[in-house]
Parts: C-alpha cells; sequence; structure tokens
C-alpha cells in the first residue's frame, strides 16, 4: 500500500481511553499517522476523517456523552462535519454523537444491566457508504463490544427512516446472519451502528479499533478504516 | 446572599424501557418477611441532582435551572425532569470550602 | 492513666505497644501522635505479626530490578523494558460494599503501579465467596464483579483475568485480591522517596473528605455481626478523577518535575507522608490548613487517617512547582504545597504556625514492634489427611460425575464475570479471559507477558506448606502452558487472626510453602500484602496465599492457549496421573468435604514441564496446551475441547490407578497439550529430551467427547451438552 495523504485526528476528552487504540489502528490499517487533539481546542486544522473514541469522556456519571458534547472541540467537529469531513463516533464516541444530536435517538443501559464485553457479530446492512465500501453487502464480521450503555433506542417513527433511508448500517447478528434479537444489550432493530442523512457521520457501539490486526483476534475493523481513508484522501 | 436548592429530578419517558425500575421491582417483590410488598404495581428508578446556588430571586433561578435541565441534566429523547426550587440554609456537602 | 488506656485501645494498639511508644518517645504522646502509632504499628501498614515470615522470601534474581519495600515490584520483560507489578487485598471493604470495596481496591492498586513511573497495562483479580445458595453471596458476588469492572472499565486498563473460588468459609469475608502490571523502562522507575531536603511535598488529586478513617485498623480486625456501627466510612471510587491522576502522574513524571511520589492508600496522608520519609532517611513537615478539604470541621486526626481515594504525594524540587501545578491544572486536578522536606528526621504535623505533632519517622516505621506468634499444628491437620474415597472410587457413573463437576461454580466457566470485564482495551491483550494466563504483547518487542493468578485454598488449608508450594508452581504453569517463561510473583497472603496459635502456623507454613517454591522455581518474590484478620464471627476463612505470576515469551506470535484448534491433531497427557483423590474436588462434590492428602509437588518434575512447554511452543510444534488442575485429567480435556468447539476420542490404559484417580485425581506437574500428528515424533523426542512422563490419549474430532479407559467406555457425551453446563451455570444462578 503506498502512502495514503488523508489527514485524521482523533479527539481526546480527559476520560477516553480508547484514543490511542483508534491512532494505532487507523496507523495498521491505513499507514495514516492520526493527529491527537484535546477536547479543549476550539479549532483546528481541516481533517478528512475525526474519530470521536471510546471511553468514558467525562466519567459519564451523568450520562454517557452528556457533558463531552459540550467541549470547545465539539463544535469545530460539528463545522468540520458540515464541511463534509467523516465522523466516526466508536462507543463513548456514538454516545457524544447522539447527545450532540448529529445523530438521532439515543443510548440507554444495557437491557441486563451488565457491562458487556465479548466479541459480537454483525451484519453489513449498508455497504454503500464512506465507512463500509470495502465490506461486501450482508457481509457477516466480528468485533468487540465493551460497554454498559449500548442499547440503541429511537421512537417508532425515527426507526422507520433510518431503516427506509439505509441509515442503519450495522445490526447485531449470528454467525450466519440472522439479526432478529440478535442485540445482546437489547437495542431496538438490533441496531450496532447508524449514519446521518448526509452519509459522513456513523455511530456505532462495537470497536473495528480492537480488531485491526490477526493477533488481537480479528481484523474486520481494518476495513472500515481502509474504506475511510481511501474514500476521502486516495493513495498516492 | 440567600441561597437556593434547586432539585432536579430526572426519570425516564414513561414510554421507555427502566430495566432498573424493573429488576428493583422484581426484588421488592420477592423479598419475605416485614417487609414483604408484593402488592407493588410499578418501580421506576431516576436521579436526583441538588444545586445550591447564590441568588436573589427564585423564579430566575427556576427558570435557568429548567434550561439547564433540558439541555444538559436530562436527554429529552428518553428522560423527562421536574425543577423544585426551595430557600436553603445549611452546609453544602462535596462542596469547597 | 485511665484515660491513657481508653486511648491506646481506641487506636487498636495493645497495652504492651503503647508502653513501647512511652519507651521509644521518652514521653507521653498526645492524642494525633498516638492516632499516627496507632495506624503506622496497624498489621496492614506495619507487618508487625508477618514481618519475619515475609523475610524467609527469596527476593533477588537477575530479572528483578525492584524487589518488596517499593510501592510495586519491578522485573525485566526485554532490555530496557520493564514491568511493575503488585496484588493487594481489599477485603473488609469488600464485604461492608461490594461495589465500593472491589472499586476502590482496583484503583488503589493501579496508583502503586503508576506511582513507579509506569504506564498501568493490565489487571487481574482474584476473588473467593461463600457459596453460591446464599443469597447475600450472590449479592456480594455481583457487587464485586460490577465495581472491578466499573473501575477498570473507566479507566481503561484492561481486566485481563484472574480467578473466582466458592467455599463456606469465605461466606461473611470474602476476598477481593487485585494484581496490577505496568510497563516502565528501566531508567524511567521512579521511588516513593522524601529525596532532597528543601524540597516541596505535594498533594495532588482529590480533596480530602471523613472517607474510609482508619480503615487500616478495620482491616487489621475480625468481622462479626455486632460491630456494624464500628465499621469506617465506605470510600467511594472515582475512576474518572483517577484516570485524570494518572495521564497528569504520568505527564509530570516524563517532564521530569518530580523526584518522588507515592500513592495515598491505607491510612492515607500518614503512611504516604510516613513512609516517604523513612526510605529516604529525611524528615517531613506537613501543614494541615493546606491540605485541600472537601468536608469543613474535620479533626486534625481525621484528615491525618482518611482514605480519600485518588490522591497521590509528591516530591518536588521547589524551582518546579510551578510547572507541576500547571499540568495538573490541565488535567482539572487540584494540586497544593502541603510540607516540606526536612533533615531532622522527624514527621511534624502543624497548623498553620502551631505544631500539631512531631515524631521521628523512624520510629513510626522502623520500630514497629516484630511479633513472632505463637503458633500450634492444629488437630484438624493430622486427623484430615486420612480420608475415606470409597463413594468417588465406586461411583460408577462418570458421565454424571463429569458433568456435576463442569457444574460446579469452582470449575464452570468464569464467562459471567469475564464478561463484565473490558479486556480488549489498550490492543494489546492477546490472550483473552478463559484460558490458563492472560497474555500481552509488548509495544517495541517481539516478546510477550503471560499474567496468572492463582491459589487453591482446600490444598492451603489440608496443608499449609505444600498448597502454598502448589499455588507458586500452578500459577507458574498457567504461564509455562501459554509458552512463557514465569518470572518473578506477587502475592496477597489472606489468612485469619494470627493471634490465634493455629492461625498463625497456617502462616508460617503457608509462607514456608511458597518460600521454597519460588526459590525452586527461581520466581522471586518482589512485593505483595498481608490480610489478616479474615475471619466473620470467629470462624477463619481457609489460608489463602494468593500467588501474582508474571512470565515472559520470547515472540508473542508463538503463545499457546488451552483450547483444542483442528481435528485430527493428537491428544497427549503430560506427566504423571498419581493415585491422589485428597483434596480434590470431585471429593468435595460428593461428600462436602475438605479432606484427603494433598497431591505431591516434585519441583524436579515441575521444572522439567516448564521447559518441554517453553521448547514445545518455541519450535512450534503445539496445537494447544492446558494445565491439568482442578477437577483432574477429565476435566482439563473437557475445557479444551468445549472452548476449542472441536469433541476428542480418546482411549488409554492405566491399570496402576484407580479409574477415579485417573479421571479426577490432582496430580500436580501434569498439562494437556494437543498436535498436528506430523509432529508426533519431535514431541515424543522433546519429552523424553526433557525426562517427562507422558500418556498418548487420542485424537481430536467429531461432536463427541468419549474416554475409553483400559478398555471400558467411561465417559460418552455430546459436546454441546457438556459445553451447555459448563458454560451457563453461573450465569444461570446470576440471573
Amino acid at each position: 500500500m503506498g502512502a495514503n495523504k488523508a489527514k485524521a485526528a482523533v479527539i481526546v476528552f480527559p476520560g477516553s481511553n480508547c484514543d490511542n487504540d483508534a491512532g494505532r489502528a487507523i496507523k495498521a490499517a491505513t499507514g495514516v499517522d492520526a493527529r491527537f487533539v484535546w477536547h479543549r481546542e476550539t479549532s483546528m486544522e481541516d481533517f478528512d476523517l475525526i474519530v470521536l473514541p471510546g471511553g468514558f469522556s467525562f466519567g459519564d456519571y451523568l450520562r454517557t456523552g452528556a457533558i463531552a458534547r459540550y467541549s470547545p472541540i465539539m463544535k469545530e467537529v460539528i463545522r468540520q462535519a458540515r464541511r463534509g469531513a467523516k465522523v466516526l463516533g466508536i462507543c463513548n464516541g456514538f454516545q457524544i454523537l447522539t447527545e450532540s444530536g448529529m445523530l438521532p435517538g439515543a443510548l440507554l443501559r444495557n437491557r441486563d444491566l451488565l457491562f458487556l464485553s465479548k466479541d459480537v457479530y454483525l451484519r453489513v446492512e449498508n455497504n454503500n457508504t464512506a465507512f463500509t465500501s470495502a465490506y461486501k453487502e450482508k457481509q457477516v464480521i466480528r468485533l468487540p463490544i465493551a460497554h454498559g450503555d449500548g442499547n440503541y433506542y429511537i421512537d417508532d417513527e425515527g426507526y422507520k427512516r433510518l431503516v427506509g433511508e439505509g441509515r442503519v448500517v450495522f445490526r447485531y447478528s449470528a454467525p450466519d446472519g440472522a439479526t432478529e434479537g440478535m442485540a445482546p444489550n437489547g437495542a431496538k432493530g438490533d441496531i450496532a451502528g447508524i449514519i446521518n442523512d448526509h452519509g459522513n457521520v456513523l455511530g456505532l457501539m462495537p470497536h473495528p479499533e480492537r480488531h485491526c490486526e490477526a493477533i488481537l483476534g480479528g481484523a474486520d475493523g481494518k476495513w472500515m478504516f481502509e474504506s475511510l481513508l481511501n474514500a476521502v484522501g486516495g493513495q498516492s | 446572599m440567600p441561597q437556593y436548592k434547586a432539585k432536579v429530578t430526572v426519570m425516564f419517558r414513561k414510554s421507555i424501557l427502566d430495566p432498573q425500575g424493573a429488576a428493583i421491582e422484581r426484588a421488592v417483590k420477592s423479598v419475605e418477611g416485614d417487609i414483604s410488598f408484593p402488592d407493588v404495581s410499578s418501580v421506576r428508578v431516576g436521579k436526583v441532582v441538588e444545586l445550591i446556588i447564590d441568588g436573589l430571586d427564585a423564579a430566575v433561578i427556576e427558570e435557568k435551572v429548567k434550561l439547564l435541565a433540558d439541555r444538559v441534566l436530562a436527554n429529552t429523547v428518553m428522560e423527562q425532569y421536574v425543577v423544585e426550587v426551595e430557600p436553603f440554609a445549611g452546609e453544602s456537602c462535596n462542596g469547597r470550602e | 492513666m485511665s484515660d491513657a488506656q481508653n486511648l491506646w485501645k481506641e487506636h487498636g494498639l495493645t497495652k504492651e505497644e503503647y508502653d513501647k511508644i512511652l519507651a521509644l518517645l521518652k514521653r507521653q504522646p498526645n492524642y494525633l501522635e498516638l492516632a499516627l502509632f496507632g495506624v503506622m504499628w496497624s498489621e496492614h501498614c506495619g507487618y508487625k505479626n508477618s514481618k519475619a515470615q515475609l523475610r524467609k522470601f527469596p527476593v533477588k534474581g537477575a530479572q528483578v530490578v525492584q524487589g518488596p519495600g517499593e510501592n510495586a515490584g519491578v522485573v525485566r520483560l526485554d532490555g530496557k523494558l520493564c514491568a511493575a507489578f503488585k496484588m493487594e487485598s481489599h477485603n473488609h471493604p469488600s464485604a461492608v460494599e461490594p461495589y465500593q470495596g472491589a472499586a476502590t481496591g482496583v484503583g488503589g492498586i493501579i496508583r502503586d503501579i503508576f506511582a513507579m513511573g509506569a504506564r498501568p497495562v493490565a489487571s487481574l483479580d482474584s476473588l473467593r465467596f461463600g457459596t453460591l445458595e446464599d443469597a447475600h453471596t450472590r449479592q456480594l458476588f455481583r457487587g464485586v464483579v460490577a465495581g472491578v469492572g466499573g473501575y477498570g472499565n473507566c479507566i481503561g486498563i484492561p481486566t485481563v483475568g484472574g480467578e473466582v473460588s466458592f467455599h463456606p468459609s469465605y461466606k461473611g469475608n470474602p476476598l477481593l485480591n487485585a494484581m496490577c502490571v505496568g510497563l516502565v523502562d528501566e531508567d524511567k522507575i521512579f521511588k516513593g522517596q522524601a529525596v532532597g531536603v528543601g524540597n516541596i511535598v505535594v498533594l495532588v488529586g482529590a480533596r480530602t473528605g471523613r472517607d474510609g478513617i482508619k480503615g487500616a485498623s478495620f482491616a487489621s480486625e475480625e468481622l462479626s455481626e455486632s460491630d456494624r456501627d464500628k465499621r469506617p466510612n465506605v470510600q467511594v471510587g472515582d475512576p474518572f478523577m483517577e484516570k485524570l491522576l494518572l495521564e497528569a502522574s504520568l505527564e509530570v513524571l516524563e517532564a521530569g518535575l518530580v523526584v518522588g511520589l507515592q500513592d495515598l492508600g491505607a491510612a492515607g496522608l500518614t503512611s504516604s507522608t510516613v513512609e516517604m520519609a523513612g526510605r529516604a532517611g529525611n524528615g517531613i513537615t506537613i501543614d494541615l490548613n493546606k491540605v485541600p478539604m472537601r468536608e469543613k470541621g474535620m479533626e486534625p486526626w481525621e484528615t491525618m487517617l482518611s482514605e480519600s481515594q485518588e490522591r497521590m504525594l509528591m516530591v518536588v524540587e521547589p524551582s518546579k512547582v510551578n510547572a507541576l501545578t500547571k499540568v495538573f491544572e490541565k488535567w482539572d486536578l487540584n494540586s497544593a504545597a502541603i510540607g516540606t522536606v526536612t533533615d531532622d528526621g522527624n514527621f511534624t504535623i502543624t497548623r498553620g504556625g502551631e505544631t500539631l505533632a512531631s515524631v521521628p519517622a523512624e520510629l513510626l516505621t522502623d520500630k514497629v514492634p516484630v511479633n513472632i506468634r505463637e503458633q500450634r499444628e492444629p488437630a484438624y491437620f493430622k486427623a484430615l489427611k486420612t480420608a475415606d474415597f470409597s463413594k468417588l472410587k465406586g461411583y460408577g457413573d462418570w458421565n454424571e460425575l463429569l458433568e456435576r463437576l463442569l457444574s460446579s461454580p469452582n470449575i464452570a466457566s468464569k464467562r459471567w464475570v469475564y464478561e463484565q470485564y473490558d479486556c480488549t482495551v489498550g490492543v494489546n491483550t492477546v490472550v483473552r479471559p478463559g484460558s490458563d494466563a492472560a497474555v500481552l504483547r509488548l509495544p517495541g518487542s517481539k516478546k510477550g507477558m503471560a499474567l496468572a493468578v492463582d491459589c487453591n485454598t482446600r490444598y492451603t488449608y489440608l496443608d499449609p506448606q505444600r498448597g502454598g508450594a502448589i499455588a507458586v508452581a500452578e500459577s507458574a504453569r498457567n504461564v509455562a502452558v501459554s509458552g512463557a517463561k514465569p518470572l518473578a510473583i506477587t502475592n496477597c497472603l489472606n489468612f485469619g487472626n494470627p493471634e490465634k496459635p493455629e492461625i498463625y502456623w497456617q502462616f508460617v507454613k503457608a509462607t514456608d510453602g511458597v518460600a521454597s517454591a519460588c526459590e525452586a522455581l527461581n520466581t522471586p518474590v518482589t512485593g505483595g500484602n498481608v490480610s489478616f484478620y479474615n475471619e466473620y464471627d470467629g470462624q477463619a476463612i481457609q489460608p489463602s496465599p494468593t500467588i501474582g505470576m508474571v512470565g515472559v515469551i520470547d515472540d508473542v506470535e508463538k503463545r499457546l492457549t488451552s483450547s483444542f484448534k483442528r481435528e485430527g491433531d493428537i491428544v497427549l497427557l503430560v506427566g504423571e496421573s498419581l493415585e491422589e483423590l485428597g483434596a480434590s474436588e470431585a471429593h468435595y462434590i460428593l461428600t462436602g468435604k475438605d479432606e484427603g492428602e494433598v497431591p505431591v509437588l516434585d519441583f524436579d518434575k515441575e521444572k522439567a514441564l516448564y521447559a518441554f512447554l517453553s521448547e514445545g511452543a518455541d519450535k512450534e510444534l503445539l496445537s494447544s496446551a492446558h494445565d491439568c488442575a482442578d477437577g483432574g485429567l477429565a476435566v482439563a480435556l473437557a475445557e479444551s475441547a468445549i472452548q476449542g468447539g472441536i469433541g476428542v476420542t480418546l482411549a488409554w490404559e492405566d491399570k496402576n490407578i484407580s479409574v477415579a484417580a485417573a479421571l479426577f485425581g490432582e496430580s500436580q506437574s501434569r498439562a494437556v497439550v494437543s498436535f498436528n500428528s506430523k509432529h508426533k515424533g519431535s514431541v515424543e523426542a522433546l519429552l523424553k529430551k526433557h525426562s517427562v512422563p507422558f500418556t498418548p490419549l487420542g485424537q481430536t474430532g467429531g461432536e463427541n467427547f468419549s474416554i475409553n479407559l483400559n478398555g471400558a467406555l467411561v465417559i460418552s457425551r455430546a459436546l454441546t451438552e457438556l459445553a451447555r453446563v459448563w458454560d451457563t451455570t453461573i450465569s444461570e444462578i446470576m440471573k
């Protein structure tokens, strides 16, 4: 693979704990060195890809992601999203995206009230996005989850809209691709990840950055970063 | 300056499943002895946020706290809130000296 | 002097200790000074009842960079890269408030690791509870597991492994032993020393409140139903604050702003300041007016003994205080210059201009009484050596017994536990929970680090010395079956009340056993913790010398796990099964009794096994390796098959021992390995080279789990059925 010219940033909140993992994954998958941007920054250079990483941004004592959305950098993230930058929210990043209204719905406590850390199967519902173009349609992939609040909720009308517009990108599934009732956390419609109506902001609960190298137990997440960086930067 | 206590109670909306409430309801119904409580029909869990605020006008404070509740303390996609403001005279806990 | 008498009692001291203080101080201590002696001379801080025995441990080795005495031990992994690691108990707090007790236990040990300048990369936990039929025990279990997860998940340090066991002796006094491991370059290790007279003592992190006051003395008393009101305020953990503290601390260390640092654990500000002064041979003066407080109106002794969490003490050159403050401001943390390092050797507490206490620091550290307690062999020791195994030997329905073993919570999958722990954050975990040891890759190195915690407390109860040695050997074996070489240990020595001669005997024997195994296996002790008074209503726990082992694997790509990997592999028992049913899980399940002779441990056999496993992994001859331990050979085989989702058809002859012993005996120094049939010659040659006895058992493949012993089909079950039993027992109970 040649050097990728795309520019990537990872936003660092005080309680982010997957920021380095995201940086390492981007590097492993695409060779791009991501820049780490502290949440108190009020401006940053233009990026092609901005990652809101997993963790517990501000301890998540009020609600997950509720305080992070008020961090100074979020205005800048919203500005760059409007400009067309790709924004990827992983786990806590997904929660921040829903709290800030960049994605619809909300993430509630897991149905069984327990934190859940394990590998899950996902079915790629829409491979026609900048985030998923390297996957096949309806491909079943395996990624780790690690969350206490991943129970995606949206009202029926919103759900219909998401489905109708092809904005449900990942659903939890069985290894054979059946999705019905497969969400380990009770998520509506077994939703694991959704995209915004412009197709440039994606949030998901599973951790693609943790499965980018075979030694870690899987490399299915690598294709998301490849899709993204190729979509935005091309290769030299 | 007088102090007020603003109490914000945040609960899930009625239509949202409250798994903590459901778990507690099961527990409450299954305890035995003096505290047995089989006739409980609903348990909901929420949170209470207390703010001790210096200010002169309770109505102004209430308006401001409602705004805070609406935007920060509750996520109205899934939660609703009630704000109560009352005069406060006492030692704040967890506060700075 | 009736007032004084009440005072020494109030501070947990004895009359003899009070007299010793008078003699050392040559005057009467005031209330605050007596409080300082009370906590510093408590077992929890001063190790007064254990020190004499801990001296038996081997602490040196080429691999050891830092032995006992600092915040954590350090062992060399690859070139400059070292692992800092330690294990600590938080038993009594977990009994009283399981979530917060466990959470703050995890938080405390994490601070010990970054106090060494190391970045914490993994946690492990050893948990022991009563049996799960009891509703209160289930509540403790649920709370402790959630607390461990809650803290580690939030701070972002993966919980990669551990052990959980259940026995009635832990019913009122569960154990939480938390281990943390960090990585640090050898030239960047920090120490908890208050060096440099005139340097500033800075308290950073959380504000001080009335949390856990007298926690150290609380840890040094037995629990009982009647003393509920005596219990201290529960400490509440704030993992988010600790995450900030961790990042800010590593940042100021990296920037060279700090000369020494220490976390605030048991006995808070008192022990941290006194220990830092003591290690450097200096004095420290602190001003209580400068300590950032969370609550108003706290008495000086309350401030000094508060165990508010997420605080660190740093010694800083005066010119660097401003720069340090700026870093902490960036992380929204308090930092307060509360004192200075002095040359008078005294620990002095002032409030404004007024001196409240002044005591030579060494009286609080070096002059802690060293008690060698009376010891007496308990009556049970000889009585329980003989047992009647006729029920087990004549059981007959081995299928059913295997299922009962697999559904025993001691053996069943701990998935319900470890699925609550984020084990993959940090993207270094290459063997996750569920195998014998966790393995992490190391940044910038080909090598990997293997971690395990272990103790079979039925063994340590029935024979503390042999059991203590087996705890070390088994944790080493867990590391060895992962393809790694065991390097060094940390330990948590959990026992009952040492003032009882029978308990002290258990402690002496168990530490003898640990010491002998560490010597023989060349795994020195780099630190640890002692927790006495683990009793409830006068009933002691089983002696529990939990061992935390660190090992290194030269090429992390060559790591092994316990699960069978492919159909058609040869399955082989490495080591020898003896007629050993004593102390077995199988006998316990059938009779409810802890009895019989603990299996024999032969260090030479053990070392030969490690040598074979290490070379077999390195030459990439093996597909899997699994420690054959609790539950015996049949259980080890079933676990490898279930985890790999691959059945086995096995047939072997062993007419020297009973069927029960062949299937369920717990002989030591054994492992189950599987390998591609093309390696048969090489594997057998390697076994012979290391003089390791072995028995070929059969082949992997199919959907059944079947064992034919001496020509008779003794076990035959659908693998899915065994898997269901093993996998779901605990989650079904905890529903």
